[in-house]
């Protein structure tokens, strides 16, 4: 009896672990992107070799490229100096090494952890990594997939292998229905509320239960996509006839014969009954709220009809509150907000933006807030263009923008300033993640539209 | 990579809990394409005024802190994005390990590749270090044990290859490149088509 995560680590062995030496591991895709790849590039170069496997590595651009049309498709050079060293050092690595790169202008760009899912690449029972923690995303596939260092990226590279140490497994049992407004991101928020910001670390989550069944792709990659922000390895969920559903027919999935043939394995890709993990915690579903961080990591993380707590005497708690501006006792519902973000690899697909539009359409946002829509993807982009989101967007006053990280981590000129409160439908709230100074909340693309219509904290059952 | 057999010194400390990898390092830094010089941007945002002065009372400015070697931290430290400029920051600035009771998981790979040792204590030897700060410890990676001023000595964990690695300056990719041979069986026995 073994778990998924067994399953799909012990085929990925080239050579077992033992006391005195980690296991060798084959890692199917390798994705890279321009901000943790030049330092590997570099190494390769150093040593005189070939990236072994082009045909399993795939780069793109998403951190530091601007969001800005004019600068992507127009003749307006990038204004951020470094980012356009770095996308040009991408372009020429990738062309030395034969690396298949979706490039700023490709029709195919977006972020890393979006662009793979649509385009079939990332496929169940795969090894997947990428120099990036929320490679996790993946997961939502019943693949192995996780963040990894820019040493780590050139052994990858050099060898198609890493040295990894088997992780310890930990089920994460969600039973019963999300009511209407209460979304996959306010679960996935619920789950690292209740075990904590390192709740998972030396762990890979397997989400279970018939909440998990009835989630979209879109849905799963949300909730796998932060397992990092629980400390953990990784996250995944068993593939399922609407893992095969979304698959069949992306460019770059199995087709005919080899279509029977992988459906066929695809389908062992699920724990055994009776098999044990290390640890497991239950939630119920059917009782969660739209959740809202108010503090400095995940972790702190309340029902948005609730108070932020009042923990005296703890500094570390007092230090995050003074940075927010917050005071223990205060209700979130309300507060003001200045920038409204919706986007990034957690929620920044088309049905993300297709909640943003049900509750934007016909609406305007509040004056004097910002919203920024940043598509995760070129092709999303189009289609929320083709569905109308966009026009919706545009008419209820907000920015609609080209695919890319953005102001998830405001590396491209994205940012918050300094003091402000962004709501954001990104992942992590860190002190300055969005800008220096700035104040990250994070909520459901609900939540967040919502909140940008009334300038304040609102619960989006108010509007749905 | 350089061998790292012992380090003896002076600690600083900082001790807030979950100091994740964006506070270490923050993104707007992340542009360049070397590792080079990252330690000026160590903890840029708790360490500078917004005019670029340093200030005053954050621990690294402090003159105490000159030639630290070991920096002691609430739990949970590393956590957040992979990136890892933040142990080549921490190393550029002269750290050579980070004592806390939890470290997370990417962050700690990232160091052991670089030479930075993530040391994990318990509770009570975490509460002395940030009650004692600029104690001068002694890290002993062969007997994988921390000795406090005291005299106290406890055990840290150390998986056997990473500190193989450690005392002997091994870089994990000669040992990979050594498994070629199983990496192209393993390709064969699974139908990859070998590389061109």
């Amino acid at each position: 009896m073994s778990t998924l995560f067994d399953k799909v680590w012990a085929a990925h062995e080239v050579v077992a672990e033992t006391g005195d030496a980690p296991a060798v591991l084959y890692i199917d895709l390798h994705l890279i992107h321009e901000v943790t790849s030049p330092q590997a590039f570099s190494v390769l170069k150093g040593l005189g070799l070939p990236v072994r496997r082009p045909d399993r590595t795939l780069a793109t651009m998403d951190h530091s490229i601007p969001t800005s049309t004019e600068q992507v498709f127009g003749n307006v050079p990038i204004k951020v100096d470094a980012a356009a060293r770095q996308v040009r050092q991408l372009e020429q690595n990738a062309a030395e090494f034969g690396v298949e790169l979706f490039g700023m202008r490709d029709a195919r760009r977006g972020i890393v952890h979006v662009i793979s899912p649509e385009l079939g690449t990332t496929q169940p029972g795969m090894t997947i990594v990428c120099g990036d923690s929320h490679t996790s995303t993946h997961g939502a596939f019943g693949a192995l997939a996780f963040g990894i260092g820019t040493t780590e990226v050139g052994h990858v590279f050099a060898t198609q292998t890493l040295l990894q140490r088997k992780p310890k497994t930990f089920a994460v049992n969600v039973e019963g229905r999300l009511r209407p407004g209460v979304t996959a991101k306010d679960l996935i928020l619920a789950v690292i509320g209740k075990i904590g910001v390192s709740g998972g670390t030396g762990h890979v989550l397997e989400y279970r239960g018939s909440a998990i069944r009835a989630l979209s792709m879109d849905e799963r990659m949300t909730v796998c996509n932060m397992s990092i922000e629980a400390g953990a390895r990784a996250g995944m969920i068993a593939p399922d006839d609407t893992t095969f559903a979304y698959l069949e027919g992306k460019p770059r999935a199995p087709r005919g014969a080899h279509w029977e043939a992988a459906l066929a394995h695809w389908r062992t890709l699920r724990t055994d009954p009776g098999a044990a993990f290390d640890s497991a915690v239950d939630l119920d579903a059917s009782v969660l709220e739209p959740m809202i961080t108010y503090g400095t990591n995940p972790g702190m993380v309340l029902p948005i009809g609730e108070a932020i707590p009042d923990n005296r005497g703890d500094a570390v708690f007092a230090k995050a509150l003074a940075y927010m501006g917050f005071h223990g006792g205060e209700a979130m519902l309300g507060k003001p907000i200045d920038v409204v973000f919706i986007g990034s690899c957690t929620n920044g697909r088309l049905e993300d933006l297709q909640a943003a539009a049900q509750i934007l359409k016909g609406r305007k946002i509040a004056p004097g807030v910002r919203m920024l829509i940043v598509p995760g993807s070129q092709d999303i982009k189009r289609a929320a263009e083709a569905a109308g989101y966009a026009d919706i967007f545009k008419a209820a006053g907000a920015d609609w923008r080209e695919s890319g990280c953005s102001m998830c981590l405001g590396m491209n000129g994205d940012t918050v300033a300094a003091g402000q409160y962004s709501l954001s439908t990104s992942n992590r709230n860190f002190e300055g993640r969005q800008g220096v100074g700035a104040r990250t909340l994070l909520a459901s693309p609900y939540t967040a539209a919502a909140s940008a219509v009334r300038g304040l904290i609102t619960d989006p059952r108010d509007m749905l | 990579m350089e061998p790292v057999i012992r380090v003896r010194s002076k600690t600083v400390v900082i001790p807030s809990s979950n100091i994740d990898t964006d506070q270490i390092i923050p993104a707007r830094f992340l542009t360049t394409t070397t590792k080079i010089g990252l330690g000026r941007q160590l903890f840029a945002d708790w360490r500078y005024q917004s005019d670029g002065s340093p200030k005053p009372d954050f621990a690294l400015n402090r003159p105490a802190a000159a030639g630290a070697q070991v920096l002691v931290a609430g739990r949970n430290f590393g956590c957040g994005s992979s990136r890892e400029h933040a142990p080549w920051a921490l190393l550029d600035f002269g750290f050579r390990a980070v004592i806390s009771t939890e470290i997370a998981d990417i962050f700690r790979g990232n160091s052991l590749k670089n030479g930075l040792l993530p040391i994990t204590v318990d509770e009570t030897i975490s509460q002395w270090l940030q009650a004692n700060p600029g104690a001068e410890v002694d890290i002993d990676v062969e007997a994988r044990r921390l000795t406090l001023p005291t005299g106290v000595a406890v055990s840290f964990p150390l998986e056997a290859f990473a500190r193989h690695c450690l005392l002997n300056g091994i870089d994990e990719l000669g040992y990979l490149r050594s498994h070629l041979g199983d990496i192209e069986r393993y390709e064969a026995a699974r139908g990859i088509q070998a590389p061109k």
